[in-house]
């Protein structure tokens, strides 16, 4: 991971804000996502834009769109909850499509399930009005090399 | 290319009226119907980069790819214009993609039943044989209630 990365992810953890670290991912920035710290945890959100929908006749935001939104919000967790350095890597990733997205901002949170030596697997979920009412949930399992 | 007149015709919808595939350059490349399988391709471009430092794609970009591969897949094999939605979406990531090249999806409809699509898809750069992810995907096929 570069020096840049490195040193946002330091700045991100100290003070809390995840602003700078986010916006430096060009495809995150593509997407419209945002993430906040909470006394809960991290908070993702992204912006509903026209670009994200992938059925225009429902219309309904694209599959795609909700996945990469889950796998970045395992990524975070990680980086969040452990003293990773470097940015886990996804092995696998198992999303399950609930419920139509639909043209509003979506939220997104992840738990880590276990922390292993060499994998997290952590659980993801989105929603728009109720989050006890999941858009969409996933399995990620990352590779997360220490050092 | 594909001799046949459905690539013009599938990219017509999985490209022009998908806002999200539009924005992501991602197109149908060949179509076959037997067995019903769909190729896409998606061209590396900046704002698609997951990690700064190596310009490597996100790999929620290569979600997008299987998603919408997958699901024209799904439309060779039914042959008529039924609205389907993805279930759920298995993603292996077997090694990162290398940075400024086009990534190839193809998929394959395995099998389609009265309600349920069975789809299993890979992407690669230029050979099959070295895939970068490998996918298994399902959809609900929203068809009309018997009568």
């Amino acid at each position: 991971m570069s020096d840049l990365v490195t040193a946002l992810l330091d700045d991100a953890r100290r003070t809390r804000n995840w602003s700078a670290l986010v916006e430096c991912i060009p495809y995150l920035q593509f997407l419209g996502v945002s993430l906040e710290e909470r006394d809960s945890g991290l908070v993702g959100r992204m912006r509903y834009a026209e670009h994200l929908v992938g059925n225009p006749a429902v219309p309904a935001l694209h599959g795609g769109a909700l996945g990469a939104l889950l796998e970045a919000a395992a990524q975070f967790e990680v980086l969040y909850r452990h003293e990773s350095v470097v940015l886990p890597k996804t092995v696998t990733l198992t999303i399950d499509y609930l419920r139509p997205g639909k043209p509003v901002d979506t939220l997104v949170r992840a738990r880590v399930v276990k922390q292993g030596r060499r994998v997290s697997s952590v659980q993801a979920w989105a929603w728009q009005d109720d989050e006890a009412q999941p858009t969409v949930q996933a399995t990620v399992h990352l590779l997360v090399l220490s050092g | 290319m594909s001799d046949t007149p459905d690539l013009e015709l599938l990219n017509s919808f999985f490209h022009q009226l998908v806002p999200h595939n539009r924005a992501l350059g991602l197109r149908l490349v060949k179509v076959d119907e037997q067995p019903p399988t769909a190729t896409a391709m998606l061209p590396w471009h900046q704002q698609l980069v997951g990690d700064p430092s190596t310009g490597v794609l996100h790999g929620g970009a290569i979600t997008t790819l299987m998603d919408t591969t997958c699901g024209a897949a799904v439309y060779l094999w039914l042959k008529q214009d039924i609205p389907i939605a993805t279930l759920d979406l298995r993603i292996d990531y077997l090694k990162p993609a290398t940075p400024r090249q086009a990534v190839h999806a193809r998929a394959e409809c395995l099998k389609a039943t009265h309600n349920i699509a069975f789809v299993r898809a890979i992407a690669y750069h230029e050979d099959p044989a070295d895939p970068i992810a490998s996918a298994a995907a399902t959809f609900i096929i929203s068809r009309r209630p018997r009568t």
